[in-house]
């Protein structure tokens, strides 16, 4: 921690070193590196139990392991893919990175506190895969009572673990809240910040005051099975769907915690790979805010099938569908953004573009669920399952992607093989609408989430689904590779590869241990006039000559 | 390490990504009162549940309260708040640097942490004692045999043993007051059948109020646990002198965290044991 970083090649990755230099770390730089090597072995473990899932259902009934085993490995998808992926993704792992950065700023405002959130992702992690090894889950990643308090596999233990997990969750949030607060530098009023501050600061919002309400909820849970205090059971006059109504006043706010940095990351690559200014900032900034307060008052549109009485059940759908509206509003603002912008299809902009087109999918068939009429017909179908994963993997996966690639430069400093990373973001967006665009036409025809052993009717459509979840396949081993290839062989990365103006690109890729080697200052994040494109480094500089790392050109 | 501050004399508090301790102290306050609203959050599940099963089961409530002992509830409120105060003076001593008096507070606090946790301790050990509790183990009959709570495992038919506090001759003062359940979910007590009026019968799944009891305050005193711990190493630290009018953070927001244990309790002690 005490070594200057003076010499102009020192940077956060070679200023120290040893394992203990990174494990013990206070630096947000090497803690978002932390996170995104464990998130994305997270990634990995849930893709491997997808490809389970969809090699199984190649036939009806037994493919390759028996009902239990598949009851066990579609839970683990979704509980490792939703608490130990996508919740932390983008916040904690490229927001930890950026965030400060984007600021001017020289860290967090808690770095000590960060540093124990990802400890305790891992212990949570740990846990939750211990409990895999003792004996899987079988609930679904929705831990439903009654079926989740009688059930002899191991839910107490993975329980703990998604608790503890939760705690490191709030621990980021309320980091970036108060950095946000507390942090910005001269000249950057709130209006002044780059979008995806917003979508992390919205984000933060709900993870500091939704998060401790599954915290409660999960220790009701564990309290339920180990000392049978009858809260959540019929049989001793408790209610089992007061447990579903807390676990959704978590759980769906936490989709938008996954979604809101998704579409700050959105903002921008729209903005900067169309090299015009963002348009309706404020209107996207609030619609961010918009739909953090909203995601508090529609949980109950998952029990719709439960037993609510039809009044409420109508508040709830016309809450739902007014989300529809903050979320059409960004939609709306990055079209106009492109609209005679000067668009460059490298391959960020691919996976926004993907972004765009799959969200859009997945935001509207969202309305059809909200519906009361259409969800009886439509719940626990594979049409939810197709509308969540529209939602979750084209919305939140392909723009954390998106995001890894254009921030890959500044992290790693070392520049991708572009012709590689445009081919798999194609093959990706292909490989995700054959596997789950089938998925709509099998929901809407009635085949029922869940289901180990389905009619002979639906297995071409079950086929093809696989077929397109092992092209996905094929396109992640491809990033994969091209991108650890980078690390070992890829040019060296200008400062400023895509002509960004944010603050995180006024500073050497990769950029030195205090972050800005000067005092930083506000600028408009989306004004691109002050840089050109230099054949010679195959980046940008600034007009007025420099690299752009000594020059803040404040406005 | 190189900063922009480098000439300036640097207070040995100040971390290194802030520009001054007032930007620090700010920054440290918000993201206490941010953490103390994910406390409030964690407890309002169960304060729902309690709504919940209140609005429902009125008589439950009613009738379970009983149980509860008044004076030493009252008494516990009277510790917490005091504590709270000496709390509250603290800051106040350390921000004036008055070391002496700042180290004699936060030991009186500390103090009433281990006073209040005492008298709950009585309180747990009697209703323990009669098999007050949650779920399966509720079995107010067996006062001294709780081992053979698996015997009781189906619904207690019989009215238990009339409380200390007289239970039964106080409800029938005022029967009226008992209104008729509402029909809750499957398997809780139909309408109108909830307390046979002025016979001080037991209500069907009096235990959902002995579970919701002990899970708020069992939270609560884990709360004050780590509250106490909190003070305990400030007082430490306050021995040798950490703490003066140009850094007294930790003791700020170690107050800050006591009240919210003291609020916390200033809720839960009406809603639990003064039930009308």
């Amino acid at each position: 921690m005490s070594t200057a970083a003076t010499t102009p090649d020192s940077n956060y990755l070679n200023v120290t070193k040893g394992a203990l230099s990174w494990l013990l770390t206070l630096d947000h730089k090497r803690i978002g590196i932390l996170y995104l090597v464990s998130i994305l072995s997270s990634f990995f473990l849930g893709g491997m139990m997808a490809m389970l899932i969809r090699t199984e259902l190649l036939t009806p009934g037994d493919t390759i392991m028996t009902a239990d085993q598949y009851n066990q490995v579609f839970t683990l998808h979704g509980a490792i893919m939703i608490f130990l992926f996508i919740i932390p993704g983008i916040p904690a792992a490229l927001g930890n990175f950026v965030l400060p950065l984007m600021l001017g700023a020289k860290d967090v405002a808690f770095p000590r506190l960060n540093l124990m959130s990802w400890w305790l992702w891992i212990t949570g992690a740990f846990i939750a895969v211990a409990s895999i090894l003792i004996n899987a889950v079988d609930t679904g990643w929705t831990f439903y009572t009654p079926y989740s308090t009688t059930t002899g596999t191991s839910v107490t233990l993975i329980v703990t673990g998604v608790f503890i997990l939760g705690f490191s969750s709030i621990l980021t949030g309320l980091n970036f809240i108060v950095t946000i607060h507390k942090l910005r530098p001269k000249g950057m009023t709130w209006f002044k910040m780059p979008l995806l501050l917003w979508g992390l600061y919205s984000t933060a919002i709900i993870q500091v005051l939704a998060t401790p309400v599954l915290g409660i909820t999960l220790l009701l849970l564990a309290m339920e099975r180990v000392m049978g205090i009858g809260i959540f059971d019929a049989a001793l006059g408790g209610d089992p769907v007061l447990f579903q109504h807390f676990f959704w006043f978590y759980s769906h706010p936490a989709v938008y915690i996954m979604i809101l940095p998704a579409m700050g990351v959105i903002s921008e690559l729209i903005s900067v790979f169309s090299r015009k200014h963002i348009f309706g900032y404020k209107f996207i900034a609030f619609s961010s805010i918009a739909i953090a307060v909203f995601s508090f008052l529609v949980w109950g549109h998952h029990m719709f099938t439960s037993g609510q009485s039809e009044l409420v059940n109508m508040i709830f759908s016309a809450l739902t569908f007014s989300v529809s509206i903050p979320s059409a509003i960004k939609v709306f603002n990055w079209l106009a953004t492109m609209y005679k912008g000067r668009i460059q299809l490298d391959t960020p902009m691919l996976y926004a573009l993907s972004f765009l087109f799959l969200f859009t999918i997945g935001g509207l068939t969202g309305l059809f669920l909200a519906t009361l009429a259409t969800d009886i017909h439509l719940h626990d179908t594979y049409f939810i399952v197709a509308h969540f994963h529209y939602v979750m993997f084209g919305g939140t996966v392909i723009a954390f992607l998106g995001g890894l690639h254009y921030w890959w430069p500044k992290m790693t400093g070392k520049m991708y093989n572009e012709k590689l990373g445009r081919i798999a973001s194609v093959i990706l967006f292909v490989g995700f609408n054959v596997t789950f665009f089938t998925q709509f036409v099998m929901g809407s025809r009635g085949m029922p989430r869940r289901y180990f052993h389905y009619q002979e009717q639906f297995t071409s459509l079950n086929q093809l689904s696989s077929v397109g979840s092992y092209i996905m396949a094929v396109a992640f081993f491809m990033i994969a590779g091209y991108l650890l290839h980078s690390l070992a062989k890829g040019r060296k990365a200008p400062a400023n590869p895509w002509g960004a103006n944010s603050l995180e690109w006024h500073t050497p890729s990769p950029p030195p241990f205090d972050n800005f080697d000067r005092e930083m200052r506000g600028v408009d994040p989306y004004d691109y006039t002050g840089w050109k494109y230099d054949e010679s480094i195959e980046g940008y500089v600034p007009v007025g000559g420099g690299d752009g790392t000594r020059d803040s050109r404040a406005v | 390490m190189t900063d922009s501050h480098g000439s300036e004399g640097h207070p040995a508090h100040l971390q290194h990504h802030f520009d001054n301790s007032r930007q620090q102290f700010s920054a440290s306050k918000l993201g206490m009162w941010l953490f103390l609203a994910t406390e409030i959050l964690l407890f309002a599940g169960l304060f729902v549940a309690y709504a919940v099963y209140r609005s429902n089961h009125p008589e439950i409530f009613i009738y379970a309260h009983y149980f509860l002992d008044t004076k030493l509830g009252g008494i516990n409120t009277m510790v917490l708040l005091l504590s709270s105060f000496t709390m509250a003076w603290g800051v106040r001593a350390a921000q004036l640097g008055q070391r002496k008096l700042l180290v004699a507070l936060l030991s009186l606090t500390l103090l009433g942490g281990f006073g209040f946790l005492g008298i709950k301790y009585v309180e747990y050990e009697a209703k323990w004692k009669h098999g007050l509790l949650w779920g399966t183990n509720y079995n107010p009959e067996s006062h001294d045999d709780h081992t053979g709570a698996d015997e009781h495992a189906e619904e207690v038919e019989e009215a238990p043993t009339a409380p200390e506090t007289g239970a039964p001759d106080r409800l029938n003062l005022e029967p009226t007051v008992v209104p008729p359940s509402a029909t809750g979910p499957a398997g809780t007590v139909p309408p109108g059948e909830g307390l046979p009026h002025g016979q001080g019968a037991e209500p069907d799944n009096v235990h959902i109020f002995f579970g919701i009891y002990f899970l708020m305050t069992g939270l609560h005193g884990i709360h004050v646990l780590v509250g106490m711990s909190l003070i305990f190493w400030i007082l430490l630290k306050s021995i040798g002198g950490a703490y003066g009018p140009k850094y007294f953070t930790p003791v700020d927001l170690v107050g800050l965290y006591w009240h919210l244990v003291d609020l916390i309790w200033i809720f839960l002690f009406p809603l639990l044991y003064l039930i009308h």
